[in-house]
C-alpha cells in the first residue's frame, strides 16, 4: 500500500470521528441547555466550544455563547476550517485519495452521508432542526463505520483507518474530561451536589455513556466513578482504556503485516505501561490534569510516530 | 455527406420503420409504461450522483464537480456492422502505431515524400528524446479512443485520440447503470458485455512489461491527483485493474528503476499507465515546473527501467494536421487502401484550400490543429457574422495552425425527454488496446450525445451527455 493511501485512511477516519464527536458534543449541549437556566446555558455552550478546542475562533468572531451562535459555528461556520461541513469534506476527499483502498460501499456511505450533510448545513440550523442535523451525522458515521466492518478487506488499509479512529477518539475522550474538570470541579469536595449530577451527566452524554454509566453503576452519579469509566473501565468503547487497547491492536496488526516493528510500537507499549494496574486513586494523585495532559502528548507521539513508520510523507 | 440529406437516424429507416438494430429494444420499449420510464430517468441522475462518478470543470471556482448528463435510450450496433468497423479501427490502429515507430526512426514515410516533413517539426508533441528508441513490445499506443461519427453515407473517422483517450469508466457505468435500472431488457435482447475492459487493459499492458521485470508486472495508473478533471476515472480504472493508483509525489527514482513509496519502503514500478501529459511527465526533460511526474523517469524508460503508456510522443497522432494525411499514412504502413474514410479535409497551410475555406466560412468548421474538447473551434452555421471575421483574422494570421471540414449532419439517436423520445446528434469512441500481442477492441464504446436540440456539439465540457453503447450479440 502507498504511504500516501495509508496516511489519506488514517485521516479519513480521524477527520470521521471528529465530526462524529463534535455531533456527540452539541447534542450533549443542546440536552443541557434545555434543562438548565440561561446563564448556566450560556456557560454550557461556552464550554461546548472549548471542548471542540475552537474558542479562538469562536470568540474572535462572537462576543457571546448563545446555542445558535455555538452550533451554527461548530457545524458550518465558513471561518472554523473545524466545522463539521469541512471535516465531512475532509473525510470525502481522503475517501477520494483513498478510493481504491476502501469497498466501494464504503465509498458510497461516505458520499451520499456528505451529500445529504452538505445540503442540510447549506443553510443556517435552526433549534427546530438542529436534532435532525446531528442525527444525520451520527448516521452518516454509523453506516460508514458498518460498511467497514462488513466489506472491507483486513489488511493494512483497514488497520490504518482504525488506528486514525482510536488515536482521535483518545484525544476526544482525554479533552472532554480534561475541560469538564477543570470547569466544573475545581476540587473533589463538589462530588455529591446535585448541580453536579446534571453537569456529569452532560459529559456522559458527549461520549454517548449515560446509558452505558447508568447500567453499570444502578443510577449513582459521582465524578469518581465517572471518571474511572471514562479513563479505566475497558468494557466502554469511548474510554481511554478502551482506546488504547484498540490501537495497541491495531499497530501490532500493522507491525505483523509489515514484518516489523517501529517507534509506534515501542510508544504504544510505554502508554500501555502507564497505564496498566492504575486504579482511579493513582490517577487523582498524580492529578487527573497531569495524567489527561500526558495522555494526549503520548497520543500525539503515537500519530507522529505511525505517520514516520509507515512513510505517510515523502 | 451530401447537402441537404436529413441526418442518418440510428434508430429509424427514411420511411419510419424500426432498424433492424432496434427491433429487440423498441419492442421491449413499447411494453413500458410512461410514467415508469420518467420515474427510472429521475432514479439514473441518484444513481450516478450516488456512486460520485464526476468531472471537474477547469476554471470554475473551487473545480466544481458536475455529472455528465446520461440519457437511458442506448446506442444500438449490429453484429455484422460492429465486425465491418472494428476491421477498419484495427487498419487504422496498426498504421497509427507502425507511424510512431518510423517517425522516430527513419522516416522513411517523408523520404518518399507521402507526407510533408514540416508536420512534424512543427509539431510541439513530436519528442527529440524518442528518436532512436523503442518502446517495450514496440508498442506506442498502448490505448487508443477512436472518435467516429455517422452520416448518411456510412461512418468516418473524425479524431485520432493517441495520446491519453479519456472517457471509458463512462462506457463502463452507464452499461452498469443500465443494468441496474433496467435488468429485464438485457434478458431480452443479447447485448456484448464490456465490463471485462479493464482486465482486457491489465492484461494489455502487462504484456508490454520493460525487460527490467522481475515476476509478475507491477501495474500502476498516475494521475495528476484528485483536482484533476478525470480523477474519477483515474481511480476507478485502478481499482477495477487492481493497479496502484499514483501521483508523481509518490514516484521516486532508486538505483535505476522507478519505485512508488509504499508503507514497507520503495517499490519498483514495471508499467505505467500515465494519465499526464509529456510535458509534465518528467521535470528534468520537460517542463522544470512540472510537480505531476517523477524527476529522472525518462533515463529509466530508455534505458529499459519502465513501460510508460502511452509512449512519449504519441500526442503527435492527435494534431489534426498528420489526421488529414491519415488515408496516406494507413495505405503506406499496410498497403492497403483505408477501410475507416476520413472526413473532408482542408487544410489552411495549402494556398487553394485556404482560399476555399475563407471563401466558405460559413458553411465550414474550422478547427484548431492543436486543439481539443471542442474548444478553439468555428462551426460556421451556427456562427454570426462577426464570430465568422473574428476567427479569418486569426486563419488568416497563422494559415497553419487550422484546418477545415463540412459541417457534418452527425447521425441522431433518440434521447429520453419530457415529451417522449426526441432525436439528438451522435458521436461514437471505442476503445482499442494494443499490445505485442495484437489489437483489441472491446465491443462498445463511449456515445456522446449533443442534448441540445440541433446542437453539433458532443463534448462534455459543452453540454453533452452520454449513452451506453450496445453491439449486438451475432
Amino acid at each position: 500500500m502507498l504511504g500516501r493511501t495509508a496516511h489519506g485512511l488514517f485521516w479519513m477516519f480521524r477527520y470521521l470521528e471528529r465530526a462524529e464527536n463534535t455531533a456527540r458534543l452539541l447534542d450533549a449541549g443542546l440536552r443541557m441547555s434545555l434543562t438548565r437556566d440561561l446563564v448556566t446555558a450560556e456557560e454550557e455552550w461556552r464550554s461546548v466550544i472549548r471542548t471542540s478546542g475552537q474558542h479562538a475562533g469562536y470568540e474572535a468572531t462572537h462576543q457571546t455563547y448563545t446555542g445558535v451562535q455555538a452550533w451554527n459555528y461548530l457545524l458550518r461556520d465558513k471561518t472554523n476550517p473545524m466545522s463539521v461541513k469541512d471535516m465531512l469534506e475532509n473525510v470525502r476527499t481522503n475517501a477520494r485519495v483513498a478510493r481504491n483502498a476502501i469497498s466501494g460501499e464504503v465509498w458510497e456511505a461516505v458520499n451520499e452521508g456528505w451529500i445529504q450533510i452538505e445540503e442540510a448545513l447549506s443553510r443556517p440550523v435552526r433549534q427546530s432542526n438542529l436534532g435532525e442535523v446531528l442525527g444525520m451525522v451520527r448516521r452518516a458515521g454509523t453506516l460508514v463505520h458498518g460498511a467497514m466492518g462488513d466489506s472491507m478487506l483486513r489488511d493494512a488499509g483497514f488497520h490504518f483507518a482504525r488506528a486514525g479512529m482510536f488515536v482521535e477518539r483518545t484525544d476526544s475522550t482525554s479533552r472532554i474530561l480534561d475541560i469538564k474538570y477543570y470547569l466544573l470541579l475545581p476540587s473533589l469536595s463538589y462530588v455529591g451536589s446535585s448541580l453536579d449530577a446534571g453537569q456529569w451527566d452532560t459529559v456522559l452524554r458527549s461520549v454517548s455513556g449515560d446509558r452505558a454509566y447508568r447500567w453499570l453503576n444502578a443510577g449513582t452519579i459521582d465524578a469518581r466513578g465517572i471518571v474511572e469509566f471514562l479513563v479505566l473501565d475497558d468494557r466502554f468503547p469511548r474510554s481511554i482504556a478502551f482506546c488504547q487497547s484498540a490501537l495497541r491492536d491495531e499497530l501490532a496488526a500493522l507491525a505483523r503485516l509489515h514484518k516489523i516493528e517501529g517507534q509506534s510500537n515501542e510508544l504504544m507499549r510505554e502508554a500501555d505501561m502507564r497505564l496498566s494496574n492504575q486504579t482511579i486513586e493513582d490517577v487523582f494523585e498524580t492529578g487527573l490534569h497531569q495524567f489527561l495532559v500526558d495522555t494526549m502528548s503520548t497520543n500525539t507521539s503515537i500519530a507522529n510516530a505511525i505517520a514516520d513508520d509507515y512513510r505517510f510523507h515523502a | 455527406m451530401a447537402k441537404g440529406n436529413a441526418p442518418f437516424d440510428e434508430m429509424r429507416n427514411s420511411d419510419g420503420g424500426i432498424r433492424p438494430a432496434y427491433d429487440s429494444y423498441c419492442d421491449w420499449l413499447g411494453q413500458q409504461d410512461d410514467d415508469w420510464l420518467r420515474r427510472k430517468h429521475t432514479e439514473a441522475e441518484g444513481q450516478f450522483r450516488r456512486t460520485g462518478i464526476t468531472f471537474n470543470v477547469y476554471g470554475e471556482e473551487k473545480a466544481e464537480e458536475r455529472l455528465i448528463p446520461f440519457d437511458m435510450v442506448p446506442r444500438v450496433i449490429g453484429a455484422a456492422e460492429w465486425r465491418k468497423l472494428t476491421r477498419g479501427i484495427e487498419q487504422r490502429v496498426s498504421a497509427l502505431n507502425a507511424f510512431m515507430h518510423d517517425l522516430y526512426h527513419r522516416q522513411e514515410i517523408i523520404r518518399a515524400g507521402r507526407i510533408p516533413e514540416r508536420l512534424f517539426r512543427q509539431n510541439e508533441a513530436w519528442l527529440a528524446n524518442m528518436v532512436g528508441f523503442t518502446p517495450p513490445g514496440g508498442v506506442y499506443t498502448h490505448i487508443v479512443g477512436i472518435d467516429l461519427v455517422r452520416t448518411a453515407d456510412g461512418f468516418f473517422v473524425l479524431e485520432d485520440n493517441a495520446r491519453t483517450p479519456s472517457g471509458v469508466s463512462y462506457m463502463l457505468e452507464n452499461r452498469e447503470t443500465m443494468m441496474a435500472l433496467f435488468p429485464d431488457l438485457f434478458m431480452q435482447v443479447p447485448v456484448e458485455s464490456v465490463s471485462n475492459y479493464p482486465r482486457r487493459l491489465a492484461k494489455s499492458l502487462a504484456a508490454c512489461a520493460p525487460p527490467a521485470t522481475s515476476g509478475k508486472p507491477l501495474v500502476a495508473v498516475l494521475t495528476p491527483g484528485i483536482y484533476n478533471s478525470a480523477y474519477y476515472e483515474h481511480a476507478f480504472l485502478a481499482d477495477q485493474m487492481g493497479a496502484e493508483l499514483v501521483e508523481g509525489s509518490d514516484l521516486r527514482v532508486v538505483d535505476g528503476r522507478v519505485t512508488m513509496r509504499t508503507t514497507r519502503g520503495y517499490e519498483p514500478v514495471d508499467v505505467l499507465y500515465r494519465r499526464v501529459d509529456d510535458d509534465f511527465l518528467d521535470p528534468l526533460t520537460f517542463n522544470p515546473e512540472s510537480r505531476l511526474g517523477v524527476p529522472g523517469i525518462m533515463d529509466v524508460y530508455r534505458s529499459g527501467g519502465i513501460t510508460i503508456a502511452n509512449a512519449p510522443g504519441t500526442g503527435v497522432c492527435d494534431d489534426k494536421a498528420i489526421y488529414s494525411f491519415m488515408p496516406e499514412i494507413v495505405e503506406f504502413y499496410t498497403g492497403e487502401k483505408p477501410l475507416l474514410p476520413n472526413v473532408e479535409t482542408w487544410r489552411c497551410a495549402e494556398e487553394d484550400s485556404l482560399k476555399y475555406v475563407l471563401d466558405n466560412l460559413g458553411e465550414l468548421v474550422v478547427k484548431e490543429v492543436h486543439g481539443s474538447g471542442g474548444y478553439g473551434m468555428l462551426i460556421g452555421p451556427t456562427s454570426t457574422k462577426a464570430q465568422i471575421e473574428e476567427f479569418r483574422k486569426k486563419i488568416e494570421a497563422n494559415p497553419e495552425g487550422y484546418i477545415a471540414q463540412p459541417t457534418l449532419a452527425l447521425s441522431t439517436c433518440p434521447i429520453f425527454s419530457e415529451s417522449g423520445l426526441a432525436p439528438r446528434h451522435v458521436d461514437l469512441r471505442p476503445y482499442v488496446l494494443v499490445s505485442p500481442n495484437g489489437v483489441d477492441i472491446t465491443p462498445g464504446g463511449l456515445t456522446r450525445v449533443a442534448l441540445e436540440e440541433g446542437s453539433l456539439v458532443v463534448n462534455s465540457s459543452q453540454g453533452g451527455g452520454t449513452k451506453d453503447t450496445w453491439v449486438l450479440k451475432e
